[in-house]
């Protein structure tokens, strides 16, 4: 990717995380949005990141394959536990690395 | 007698910095794992730099740079950057009840800084009440210095590490693990996340490219809000 074509995507990119933060924060102060809008962007979050972090799990390779046989969703469990346990975002990702590092390293 | 926190530009910094501490406590280590990531894509210091402060949106960048990566076009990631960041828009909507008549300048300047941590942060001392835009301003934006110096940081330490070091690959899963743990606050959010997550195992071995990130989430999503509602309208009538 050249320079001026990272320019535009970081441009894009830019404009689009933006403008969700500003809009309602700018012109909805007091104003409410429709019930059934909020509860589906309450669910966004939750679904967005499962989308990616299930593919991530259990798929690999282009184009991708069913294998659930990978280190990625075993060392999963793990972080998965210390995340419910701590809440702590910088130690689940240090003790995840971690794990990742050691199965590598010994399995 | 006034229940309006204490109006002295030194509290007012003193109080935003700390209570931005345990957003940047979890900001260090994901942002140079991000510009270790985003080096080993080709990205320069300079690169990295410039699209956290731009963008300063950690999920969606790991998501960017793992898409240049796969050789993505700018426009598919342009909009996965806007689904993903789109729940911004919720934040900011409920964050909306509390600065009152503040300058657009400040309001616009505070929109930037909203990120899940510090919407977690803001809202809660917001709703306590001993908070105040200029303190959410001040937190707001340490979190976000803490974040862009952490990716540059990493970023000139990422030609030093070599391949697979430190599990540093497993950075992006163990986020969006946790991440996604902090949004498991109820059944409605189990069960949204299981469908998504299946609906996106199917379509990702069906379709090619990244788009299964945003149908499985919007469906899924979709199907959560019919849950909750005709679950709701049956639970009113018992």
């Amino acid at each position: 990717m050249t320079l001026p074509d990272y320019f535009m995507l970081i441009l894009g990119m830019g404009a689009v995380t933006y403008i969700p933060r500003w809009f309602p924060i700018f012109f909805l102060s007091g104003k409410t949005l429709p019930g059934w809008f909020v509860e589906w962007l309450d669910l966004i979050p939750v679904t967005i990141l499962s989308a990616i972090l299930l593919p991530a799990l259990v798929t690999t390779g282009t184009p991708r394959v069913f294998d659930i046989f990978r280190p990625e969703l075993f060392i999963a469990f793990p972080t998965f536990l210390f995340a419910m346990k701590t809440r702590s975002l910088g130690g689940t990702v240090v003790v995840g690395m971690g794990l990742y590092w050691l199965w590598g390293k010994y399995l | 007698m006034t229940t309006r926190p204490e109006q002295t530009g030194k509290k007012t910094l003193h109080e935003g910095v700390k209570s931005a501490w345990p957003i940047c406590l979890g900001y260090i280590p994901i942002g140079l794992a991000f510009g270790v990531l985003a080096r080993k894509a080709g990205l320069s210091p300079f690169q990295i730099g410039i699209m956290s402060i731009f963008v300063f949106a950690g999920s969606s960048q790991f998501i960017a740079v793992s898409m240049i990566v796969e050789g993505a076009g700018p426009l598919a990631i342009i909009a996965t950057t806007f689904m993903v960041n789109l729940r911004h828009l919720l934040m900011s909507s409920s964050l909306s009840v509390f600065p009152g008549k503040a300058g657009k300048l400040r309001l616009s300047l505070f929109a930037y800084g909203i990120t899940d941590e510090s919407f977690a942060i803001n809202f809660s001392k917001f709703a306590k009440g001993f908070w105040d835009l200029d303190r959410a301003i001040v937190l707001n934006q340490t979190a976000n210095l803490v974040w862009i110096l952490s990716t540059i940081a990493g970023g000139f330490g990422g030609q030093f590490i070599p391949e697979k070091a430190f599990g540093i690959d497993y950075a992006l899963i163990a986020m969006f693990i946790c991440l996604l743990v902090f949004q498991l606050r109820g059944h409605i959010y189990v069960i949204s996340a299981v469908l998504s997550g299946m609906l996106a195992v199917f379509l990702s071995i069906r379709v090619p490219g990244n788009s299964y990130i945003v149908i499985a989430s919007m469906v899924a999503a979709a199907v959560g809000v019919g849950v909750k509602r005709k679950f709701l309208i049956r639970g009113k009538k018992t």
